[in-house]
């Protein structure tokens, strides 16, 4: 089978189940075309060696019974994984090696998946082009020189190029479903309390979630059913009941009820962004779903109490990073010297900005009129959402207001960057489950993102009008390999 | 609102991160710029509004106060930029 790195994660599961592939021919297929793919940089750190010996390992006594048989799969390098490094993509981690493995990807090695590698991310998942990452630019496979979006670009990237099956990315206020839109591909951000935050480097606290990145709603679905669980180990895992997502998954959405909130009509809004949101309404109508004009009236303050709560919470977070128990020490002349000077040169200038700005916040004399008022206004943010879920059961938006941007574009103009977020930002405010699929090209054949947007633990719902709207739409991804020689 | 240098010098001690004369120019530049965009949340009135501190709809779950994970002494050190035994090193702190 010579196509081994074309197929999607459910055509090798099945693949490997009736034994036409060994797990060893899948991982060898996966690294041998991440070895031709380094121009992408969406690695950190590899792992080959290994993934090699564990596929091996499953190989001569393979549990065909497991969810993820001997499939092989690169990870955003925010998760813990033991005896391997883990960066946050950051200088200040460089050599930071986990005595312990994060709850989502034990729960994937569990099911059979080997870990390939650490895929490039922003710097502690702190942007929207992955320009913000220690370990550099990574390349979107659809044109050269162009973002992959971010902070899941590596992850984003690896799943585009088919250097890995599938992945996990993590998204705090976009960062799957934006570098999904950016790159063609499928991603989910889950209902906050759906996966474990334990062992994934935290950035906001209230805010991070794990999910699934993928080609297709089906594998999407797969992936989430295996790393959704309950964890006694973050006080914030919820004990719901979690669906088979994969084996429920369903196109029948007849009469499914779907808000298009006016609000996110925004100045500025490409043509073609509108254009993909028409077509996607269309679509929906074709898989009978009924459409219902909402309004969700605090969209335009959820950027701005994004950029408090974001920061405050990430400046606490990150006070951990001192160079004293683990991590990047630079020498000072004494304690207090040390630690300025560890954390000036170890951080960098997007992580800096955020903890400058959380501090500010949360100091004496402005916790009242920054961070209080913007938890009162997250509030006003969620009601919206309780309001329009008492009509409608899922909403539909575009998954960002532009295409993939080129490197550099954006460097200098921090707001502008942020901009980027501003149909995801909402989602993560209101703890809700967000979905991107790929829906369009625009002019320059860039891939454009829907994104569906459900109830809280209600994410059934929104993979099966993703699962029957993608068939409808029959999105192909132009992917030419342009990076290798 | 506009942030100065010398804010600019007091929230750098309060981060400890270090900043030159150069950068505290360029993160005061950036600031303003952020907060400027950020002061739109003053439109809104939200005097009886209740904050949300957190999405989670669950309470927290009690759980009985037992030693689960023990002997980690090797694993705590394992990443340290400098250790001594059964420590972890910094620059002298009392003279």
């Amino acid at each position: 089978m010579s196509d081994i790195t074309k197929q999607a994660l459910s055509e090798l599961v099945e693949n490997i189940k009736s034994k036409k592939l060994s797990s060893s021919e899948v991982t060898k297929a996966f690294v041998e075309r991440s070895e031709k793919s380094k121009y992408l940089n969406a690695y950190i750190t590899e792992d080959y060696a290994n993934a090699l010996n564990k596929a091996k390992k499953f190989d001569e006594k393979p549990n065909l019974d497991l969810k993820l048989p001997g499939i092989p799969m690169a990870v955003k390098d925010l998760f813990c994984t033991r005896d391997l490094r883990t960066t946050a993509g950051s200088k200040i981690l460089n050599n930071f090696v986990p005595t312990y493995e994060s709850t989502v990807t034990q729960n994937i090695w569990n099911e059979g998946g080997i870990l390939m590698g650490k895929l490039n991310c922003d710097e502690f998942a702190m942007g929207s082009s992955n320009e913000t990452s220690f370990f550099g630019n990574v390349q979107n496979p659809i044109d050269k020189n162009l973002v992959p979006g971010g902070s899941s670009g590596g992850s984003s990237c690896a799943v585009a190029a088919q250097l890995t099956p599938i992945t996990i990315g993590t998204d705090t206020g976009g960062s799957i479903r934006q570098p999904a839109s950016f790159t063609g591909t499928v991603g989910l951000k889950p209902t906050y309390g759906s996966c474990s935050r334990y062992g994934i480097v935290a950035f906001a606290s209230s805010l991070d979630q794990a999910g699934p990145m993928a080609q297709n709603v089906k594998d999407c679905a797969l992936l989430q059913e295996v790393i959704s669980t309950y964890d006694e180990k973050d006080s914030t895992s919820t004990d719901f009941k979690r669906n088979e997502y994969s084996k429920e998954l369903k196109k029948d959405i007849k009469g499914k009820k779907i808000g298009i909130p006016k609000e996110y009509r925004v100045d500025g809004m490409p043509k073609e962004i509108e254009d993909l949101w028409k077509k996607g309404i269309e679509y929906a109508k074709d898989c009978g779903a009924e459409i219902i004009d909402i309004s969700l009236p605090h969209t335009n303050y959820a950027l701005p109490t994004y950029y408090i709560v974001a920061p405050a919470e990430a400046s606490s977070n990150l006070a951990r990073y001192d160079g004293v128990k683990y991590g990047f020490r630079a020498e000072g002349e004494n304690l207090i010297d040390m630690y300025e000077n560890t954390r000036s040169e170890g951080f960098g200038a997007e992580v800096q900005r955020r903890i400058m700005i959380g501090t500010y916040v949360l100091s004496s004399g402005y916790y009242d009129a920054y961070y209080l008022k913007a938890q009162k206004v997250r509030k006003l943010i969620k009601n919206d959402f309780d309001n329009a879920y008492k009509k409608v059961d899922a909403i539909l938006t575009p998954s960002t207001p532009s295409s993939a941007f080129k490197i550099g574009e954006k460097t200098n103009d921090p707001v502008s960057m942020y901009l980027n977020d501003i149909f995801t930002v909402p989602v993560n405010l209101a703890g809700l489950p967000g979905i991107s699929i790929p829906a369009g090209h625009d002019t320059r054949g860039y891939p454009l993102g829907l994104q569906i947007i459900g109830k809280a633990f209600d994410e059934q719902n929104i993979l099966n009008i993703a699962y029957a709207m993608e068939e409808k739409i029959n999105f192909k991804n132009n992917i030419t390999d342009w990076w290798i020689k | 609102m506009s942030i100065d240098l010398k804010t600019i010098k007091h929230i750098s001690k309060l981060s400890r991160i270090s900043v030159d004369e150069k950068k505290a120019e360029k993160l005061a530049g950036d600031l303003n710029s952020i907060f400027d965009f950020i002061e739109k949340l003053n439109e809104l009135k939200t005097d009886n509004v209740e904050p949300l501190t957190s999405v989670a709809e669950t309470t927290l779950k009690l759980r009985s106060d037992e030693v689960k994970s023990k002997n980690l002494r090797d694993q705590v050190i394992k990443n340290s930029p400098k250790e001594n035994e059964d420590y972890f090193v910094v620059p002298k702190v009392i003279e």
